[in-house]
């Protein structure tokens, strides 16, 4: 054995049995039932998806870091993360190659430009996102029925589309698939239509929205999870969710005809699932706990000033983008009271 | 709370406690095995500087028989204190030898008469009650007591007033926040009566009105011994804390048992608490009236790699491989030897190095219990912000961290108070990625320290 008879290192000795590795595992374990409902009501196109999106993240990152001539990164699980919430935050039937593009982007542009996990200072599933947002302007509004007869039998027609091609107009396609389906999201249908969707429908995943974010209850659950096991920083979605509502509920007070009541703004598009999984990334949120609270209150009013004023229907995305640019900031802004150290409010 | 202290051990989260910290696995298997007393070793190398100060002065030559108990080597000044034969024996050498710090240091090296007993054969009884509190500073000096608990900071020095102000508190630290360790534990419950007196005396030498007794509550039945013995007066009161790393360090206990912050840059004799190690307080209602100076002192020797592990009562001057030898090492196949807790104590590299004054407890770990894990592989922080939930200063380590691979020194002393850091360990214990937070932070405090020199 090479191993030297005795080991000299300094102190601590003993180390908790919780590495990287563990914590993402974690992660993509309370992601996976999310994945799984998707494809449920999906079918195949969700299933080729979100297989795509991680296949092209993984290989992405192994990509750059060959480019980088660094070890391979890929076990500490980042990666599958960032596919796996990438391909739940787009349309169940957006186009493969297009999926392969927002993976690629996520990790090339999001993160190893940066120098790689820990340094990026973009979510990089969300950068992935903005940039398909950007690219594919009408895949990305194309949404198709969930619960179709033929799911699991049949493709999407868009799923297949060829690279650098248009994907063909599916709504002749999904009015077929289902009765009365409208092809809209809840949050357009109130914006354009005025007209609210039930509680209900949202609780039951019975909407029109990205793969991922049908089922609040789900999501909570699997959040719940985390933040039960100390994998999530619980203070975020708690941020993000109360001060949402609560913007909500304001401006409900002020037009209770145009403005929507809190519930709606909370299950409706992906707050949940933003507040839950895409906020709450270590490594683009603050880490102070005053730092935490601001930053989960500037992600909450923000979206909801995008879904009020903006001409989105959705503003979740970029307001965690634009939480994570300031997290640094607030991170520097909010330093913790040192022990010994006066207050910064002293009562005496 | 302190109406129903039999209630006490059944709401363990209503003790006493300070923010953050860690809950290591304690692994304190050897709390319930009764001390036991290792035979001398034929021969004890003193390193004369066993304690925080100016190393002590040699008094006798090579050559020289002394008995168990005289005085070989004198205190030079105030901040330094005696030394005592640990066994009868001859004086074979004064040279320099190797010490558990990596240091070669002068040292008295004794032969140890095949025929030398546990008796004594120096100092006189003395009347303690007798005693001014100048007298008792000066017993404790003669004892050549230091702080048992690893400092080894010289005690006569601690129980000194202070110049300006004055002590209202002796805070007595039983806390033992350590993992593994259970020396304190033991002498709690073995050296009761010595405890309270060494308390008494204390007290006396300070000036102070009033003791506090903090132990960690996963000792609740050292608790209930003292509670028995705590003298009718009402002087001295014995307080539960909440187990949790490092409950044990002095800023910490202060919190937890008076609600008392020692400001940045402070001492605590200034807010007029003065801490003290229930190891060294025992040993000094022990050694006082009997006039006897600090032979040996109880180490715990544990660990995975151990076949009898326990508390020993240790002369100073053995070397680490009769206590291993005695403890039953499987030697070849012990892969890491530290001196102290697994938290913040020291690997040694060498088995020929002495048991001194500060070492509390020896734990060898071999080849398949690494205590650190197999996996070190060192990732890029992931702010997952677990440092700044456990770092018992509130510091920002995770921040430090990233300032410390790029050399900023400067910032992380003045705008991120690494001076605060008193390097306990809790952040590197965490961090998912091990970093070496801790050990960077040793290296900055010590680059900070040579440029403001």
């Amino acid at each position: 054995m090479s191993s030297p008879l005795t080991e000299l290192r300094t102190a601590p000795h003993v180390k908790r049995n919780l590495g990287v590795e563990r914590i993402m595992s974690h992660v993509v374990l309370a992601l996976l039932p999310i994945a799984a409902f998707a494809v449920w009501q999906y079918g195949l196109s969700a299933l080729a998806l979100i297989i795509t999106v991680i296949a092209s993240c993984l290989l992405t990152e192994r990509l750059c870091n060959r480019l980088g001539g660094v070890a391979s990164t890929l076990s500490d699980g980042s990666a599958t993360i960032t596919g796996l919430l990438l391909a739940l935050t787009l349309p169940p039937a957006f186009p493969l190659w297009m999926g392969a593009v927002a993976g690629f982007m996520a990790i090339a542009l999001g993160k190893a430009l940066f120098g790689g996990l820990g340094f990026n200072v973009l979510n990089p599933a969300l950068v992935g996102r903005a940039f398909v947002q950007a690219a594919f302007p009408a895949a990305i509004t194309s949404w198709v029925p969930a619960y179709a007869p033929e799911r699991f039998s049949a493709f999407v027609p868009t799923t297949w589309t060829l690279p650098f091609m248009t994907p063909p107009d599916i709504s002749a396609w999904a009015k077929a698939a289902v009765d009365g389906f409208t092809g809209a999201t809840p949050l357009a249908r109130w914006k354009f239509e005025n007209v609210l969707t039930s509680p209900i429908d949202f609780l039951s995943g019975a909407v029109t929205a990205s793969a991922g974010e049908t089922s609040a209850i789900l999501i909570l659950l699997c959040g719940l999870y985390l933040a039960a096991r100390r994998f999530l920083d619980w203070r975020i979605p708690v941020a993000v969710l109360a001060s949402a509502a609560l913007t909500a509920w304001i401006f409900q007070l002020m037009d209770p005809v145009r403005y929507p009541d809190p519930l709606f703004a909370l299950l409706s598009g992906g707050l949940v699932i933003g507040a839950m999984f895409m906020a709450t990334d270590m490594v683009t949120s603050p880490v102070t706990p005053l730092g935490v609270w601001l930053y989960g209150v500037f992600i909450g009013v923000l979206t909801m000033m995008i879904r009020y004023f903006g001409g989105l229907t959705e503003g979740v995305m970029y307001a965690i983008l634009f939480g994570n640019a300031l997290a640094p900031l607030i991170d520097r802004l909010t330093p913790p009271r040192v022990f010994g150290h006066p207050r910064l409010w002293s009562r005496s | 709370m302190g109406l129903f202290p039999f209630c006490m051990p059944y709401f363990p989260f209503l003790n006493k406690t300070f923010p953050r910290g860690i809950h290591p696995a304690d692994n304190k298997s050897t709390a319930t095995i009764p001390i036991r007393r290792l035979p001398f070793a034929t021969q004890l190398t003193l390193p004369l500087n066993q304690h925080i100060g100016k190393q002590a002065l040699p008094m006798v030559q090579p050559g020289q028989e002394v008995v168990r108990g005289q005085p070989i080597a004198r205190a030079d000044g105030f901040m330094s204190v005696p030394l005592h034969a640990p066994a009868d024996g001859v004086v074979e050498a004064i040279e320099p030898r190797p010490t558990a710090q990596g240091t070669w240091m002068d040292s008295i090296v004794l032969r140890v008469f095949d025929a030398s007993t546990q008796e004594y054969g120096w100092g006189e009884p003395q009347d303690m009650d007798g005693l001014t509190p100048e007298g008792i500073v000066r017993a404790v000096w003669d004892a050549g007591l230091v702080g048992l608990g690893g400092a080894a900071f010289p005690s006569h020095v601690k129980i000194t007033p202070p110049k300006e102000g004055r002590v209202h508190t002796l805070v007595v630290n039983g806390c033992e926040c350590e993992p593994y360790l259970t020396c304190d534990h033991r002498l709690m419950l073995e050296l009761t009566d010595d405890l309270i007196t060494g308390i008494g005396y204390a007290l006396r030498a300070l000036g102070a009105e009033r003791a506090v007794i903090g132990v960690e509550d996963n000792k609740q039945d050292a608790v209930e011994a003292i509670r028995r013995k705590l003298p009718e007066n009402g002087l001295i009161d014995v307080q539960a804390v909440r187990t949790k790393y490092p409950q044990g360090a002095e800023k910490m206990l202060i919190h937890s048992l008076l609600g008392l912050d020692v400001p940045t840059g402070k001492r605590a004799s200034e807010l007029g608490v003065v801490v003290n190690n229930v190891g060294t307080l025992a040993m000094m209602g022990r050694l006082l009236p009997q006039g006897h100076g600090l032979t040996e002192r109880v180490v715990t020797v544990t660990g995975p790699g151990i076949a009898r592990p326990g508390d020993y009562w240790v002369p100073l001057g053995t070397p680490m491989r009769h206590v291993l030898d005695w403890a039953g090492a499987p030697g070849v196949s012990a892969r890491e030897i530290i001196l102290g807790g697994p938290m913040m104590g020291q690997a040694v590299a060498s088995l020929d190095v002495p048991v001194t004054k500060g070492v509390s407890g020896i734990l060898v770990f071999d080849d398949r219990h690494i205590p650190s894990g197999q996996d070190r592989r060192v990732r890029p922080c992931i702010k997952c912000g677990e440092c700044l939930r456990v770092c018992p200063m509130g510091l920002n380590p995770s921040m430090l961290g990233m300032l410390a691979a790029k050399a900023e020194y400067d910032a992380m002393g003045s705008t991120f108070h690494l001076g605060d850091c008193f390097e306990c360990g809790s952040c590197t214990y965490v961090c998912p990625s091990n970093i070496p937070l801790v050990q960077q932070f040793r290296v900055a405090k010590a680059i900070l320290r040579e440029r403001a020199a």
